[in-house]
C-alpha cells in the first residue's frame, strides 16, 4: 500500500490543539508541563471558549504559557495570580478565567492568595503543577518536596526538623466552603492524561456554572530538577509522589 | 442624581466620586487613616446601581494585584491605603508601571517609618515622586489639599492614567483624608461598555474575541534589546507627561520676596501663615504643587529668580526640599520646615520659622 493513500483526513487519529501554536515550548523533555499545556489547549477549544478566556500565568517554569496557548493572558507577579483571577474574572464574569501555577507560586509565596480566592469561591480554575521542587530557579525545595528529597537547597534530604513538612495545600484547599471541585491528577500514562482531561474540562464546567473554585492539581515530573531520566522520573514520581499525593477528586 | 452638594470626609468623597466616574471595581484592604473609602462603598453598594465591583481582599498586596488584573482587561479599577499598606503594594504598582495599565492608587499617608502613627504625615513624597518599587518608573501624582480635589482627582487621575496608560497616585495626607468639608459631587456618568473599553484599549485582556489578535498583560521580557526599548518608550511617555500635566497654584507671588513651597493640607496652612503676615506687611506668598510628579520644576526656576529665598513646609524631614532645590539650582537660599510623626503646624510656628531664616522679611 502506498503511504500516501493512507494519508486521509478519516484516518488521522491524532493532530495537535489547535489552539496550541508553533512556538518552540522551553520545556525540558520528559516534563509534565506541556501534557497539560495540550489539555488546557484541547479542552478550551472543545468548550468553544476560545473566544471568551483569560488565562492567568505564574512566575516559574510557566511563566512563558502565554507564549503557548493562543488565548487572552495576563502574566502575575510571582504567587499573585489568583487575585489577578479574582478581578479579571468579576470584572468580566462572562469569560473562562483559569490560572496555571507551580508549588513555588502558589503554595509558598502565593499560600495567602490561593486560599483567599479558594475561601471567597471565586468562580475561576487553578491548575496546580505539582513537581515537589522550583524548576526555573535550578531545583530548590519547594513548600511541596518530600521528605528526605535532595534539592539545590536541601543537598542532603529534606529534614522536617528544619524545613518543615510538604505541604498538601489541595487537601487544605478542599476543607474552604468556597472550592466546588478539588482533585489530584497526574499525566504519567495515557489513562491517567484522559482522567487529567476530563478533570479540566469538569472545572472549566463548574467555573461557568458559577459553582465556585476549581483546584485542579497535577502530579508531575521535573526530570531535569530531579536529576533523571524522563522514564527514571516518571517512576520515582509513582513509587515516591503519588503515596504522599494520593491520585483523585479530594471534593466534588 | 446630578452634581450634588454635600457635607463628608475626603475619603468618603473619594467613595462617592469613584462610583460618579463610572469606576469599574474596587479593591482595597482596611487600614487607619483611610478605610472610609471602602466602608462608604460598601454601603453605597454600587454594584446594585453602576454594576461596579468592590471588594475587600484579604492584604493590600492582594488589593493591587487585583488592580493589576482588572488594569488589564480595560477597566477603571483602584484601590486607596495609606502609608504600611502602600509600601506593600510597590512591587504591584511596579508592575502595573511595567505592564503600561491605567489605574488610580490612593494613599492617604500616616507618619512613619514602621508601623508608626495613624496622624496624618506628607513622608512617603519619596516614595510616591522617585518610582517606590523596583525600576525606572514614575507615577503621575496628584496631591488634592480640600475636599473637594479629593472628589475632582479621582476623575482626573483616572483620565490621566488612561490618556498615558501609566498608573496614576492621589497622595493625600491623613488631614485631607479625615476632615469634613462642604464638596461639590459631580454629575454620575455611566461605566464604559464593553465596545467602549475595545475601542479606548485595544490592548485589552478581554478574552480574545474573533477578528483580534491576542492580547498579552506581561511585564516580562527576557530579550535585553527589545527590554530596553520597552524602557525608552516608558521614558517617552514620562518626557510627555512632564511637558503637558504639570499643575500647581500660585498666591501672593507677584511681589513676594520669599515663597513657600507646600502640597496638600499643609498648603492651606501656609496660605494661612501668609494671610498673617501680610497684614503685618511681610511680603510672602505660595506655590502649591498640584502634581508632586511632574513637578513645577519650570515655574519654581522661575520665581527662584524673583525672590530672596524660598521655605519649604512639608509633613516630613525634607523631601520634596530635594526637588525645589534641583529646580532653584542654588539661586537662592531654600530652608525647611517639618513636623514628623503626625504632628502638624500651626501657621505661627510656619510664619516664626520662615522669619528665622529670612530676618529681613520683618523691615
Amino acid at each position: 500500500m502506498n503511504p500516501e493513500d493512507i494519508k486521509r483526513p478519516e484516518n488521522k487519529v491524532y493532530s495537535k490543539p489547535e489552539l496550541l501554536n508553533d512556538t518552540p515550548m522551553h520545556y525540558c523533555p520528559g516534563c509534565s508541563h506541556g501534557v497539560v499545556h495540550k489539555l488546557v489547549a484541547e479542552v478550551i477549544k472543545e468548550m468553544g471558549y476560545e473566544n471568551n478566556c483569560i488565562g492567568v500565568a505564574p512566575v516559574g517554569c510557566a511563566v512563558f504559557a502565554y507564549t503557548y496557548i493562543d488565548v487572552d493572558w495576563i502574566e502575575a507577579a510571582h504567587g499573585r495570580a489568583p487575585a489577578v483571577a479574582t478581578a479579571a474574572k468579576r470584572l468580566n464574569p462572562e469569560n473562562l478565567v483559569f490560572t496555571y501555577q507551580g508549588d513555588g507560586d502558589l503554595a509558598a509565596i502565593g499560600t495567602a492568595e490561593t486560599i483567599h480566592a479558594a475561601n471567597r469561591g471565586e468562580n475561576i480554575v487553578i491548575i496546580f503543577i505539582n513537581n515537589a521542587i522550583y524548576g526555573m530557579t535550578g531545583g530548590q525545595m519547594a513548600p511541596t518536596t518530600l521528605e528526605g528529597q535532595k534539592t539545590a537547597t536541601t543537598p542532603y534530604g529534606r529534614r522536617v526538623d528544619l524545613n518543615g513538612h510538604p505541604l498538601k495545600i489541595s487537601d487544605l484547599l478542599a476543607q474552604l466552603e468556597g472550592t466546588c471541585y478539588v482533585t489530584r491528577q497526574s499525566v504519567h500514562t495515557p489513562a491517567a492524561v484522559r482522567k487529567a482531561k476530563a478533570a479540566i474540562r469538569k472545572a472549566f464546567e463548574n467555573s461557568m456554572a458559577g459553582n465556585g473554585t476549581s483546584v485542579i492539581e497535577v502530579v508531575s515530573t521535573c526530570n531535569s530538577g530531579w536529576k533523571m531520566s524522563p522514564a527514571k522520573a516518571n517512576d520515582w514520581m509513582v513509587e515516591n509522589m503519588h503515596p504522599f499525593y494520593p491520585l483523585g477528586d479530594i471534593k466534588g | 442624581m446630578k452634581e450634588e452638594v454635600r457635607l463628608m470626609k475626603g475619603n468618603e468623597a473619594i467613595a462617592h466620586a469613584a462610583v460618579r466616574y463610572g469606576c469599574d471595581g474596587y479593591f482595597g484592604y482596611p487600614i487607619t487613616p483611610q478605610s472610609e473609602v471602602l466602608e462608604t462603598l460598601e454601603a453605597l453598594m454600587p454594584w446594585e446601581t453602576t454594576g461596579m465591583v468592590v471588594l475587600q481582599a484579604e492584604s493590600e498586596v492582594a488589593s493591587i494585584n487585583m488592580v493589576y488584573g482588572g488594569a488589564s482587561t480595560g477597566k477603571a479599577v483602584m484601590t486607596s491605603s495609606s502609608s504600611p499598606g502602600m509600601s506593600l503594594m510597590q512591587e504591584g504598582i511596579s508592575y502595573i508601571a511595567a505592564g503600561e495599565l491605567p489605574a488610580l492608587i490612593v494613599n492617604v499617608m500616616r507618619g512613619g517609618p514602621g508601623l508608626g502613627t495613624i496622624q496624618p504625615s506628607q513622608s512617603d513624597y519619596f516614595q510616591a515622586t522617585k518610582g517606590g518599587g523596583h525600576g525606572d518608573y514614575h507615577l503621575i501624582v496628584l496631591a488634592p489639599s480640600t475636599v473637594q480635589e479629593m472628589a475632582d482627582f479621582v476623575g482626573l487621575g483616572f483620565d490621566l492614567a488612561f490618556k498615558y496608560r501609566t498608573p496614576a497616585m492621589l497622595l493625600a495626607d491623613g488631614i485631607v483624608g479625615q476632615m469634613m468639608e462642604k464638596v461639590v459631587l459631580p454629575e454620575p456618568r455611566p461605566r464604559r461598555t464593553a465596545e467602549e473599553i475595545a475601542r479606548q484599549c485595544p490592548w485589552a485582556v478581554t478574552g480574545h474575541p474573533a477578528g483580534r489578535g491576542i492580547n498579552v498583560s506581561t511585564t516580562l521580557e527576557l530579550d535585553s534589546a527589545k527590554m530596553e526599548l520597552n524602557n525608552i518608550r516608558f521614558q517617552e511617555t514620562y518626557r510627555r507627561i512632564e511637558e503637558n500635566e504639570v499643575r500647581y497654584e500660585e498666591h501672593f507671588t507677584d511681589d513676594a520676596e520669599v515663597i513657600f513651597v507646600a502640597f496638600g493640607s499643609v498648603a492651606r496652612i501656609c496660605l494661612k501663615a501668609i494671610e498673617d503676615a501680610r497684614e503685618q506687611g511681610i511680603k510672602v506668598g505660595l506655590i502649591r504643587p498640584i502634581t508632586l510628579w511632574p513637578f513645577p520644576t519650570k515655574r519654581i526656576a522661575e520665581l527662584s529668580h524673583r525672590v530672596k529665598g524660598m521655605m519649604v513646609v512639608e509633613l516630613n524631614a525634607g523631601q520634596m526640599i530635594e526637588d525645589v532645590r534641583l529646580a532653584v539650582e542654588g539661586r537662592v537660599p531654600v530652608y525647611h520646615y517639618g513636623r514628623m510623626g503626625g504632628i502638624v503646624p500651626n501657621p505661627q510656628e510656619v510664619l516664626d520659622s520662615a522669619l528665622s531664616h529670612f530676618p529681613e522679611l520683618k523691615k
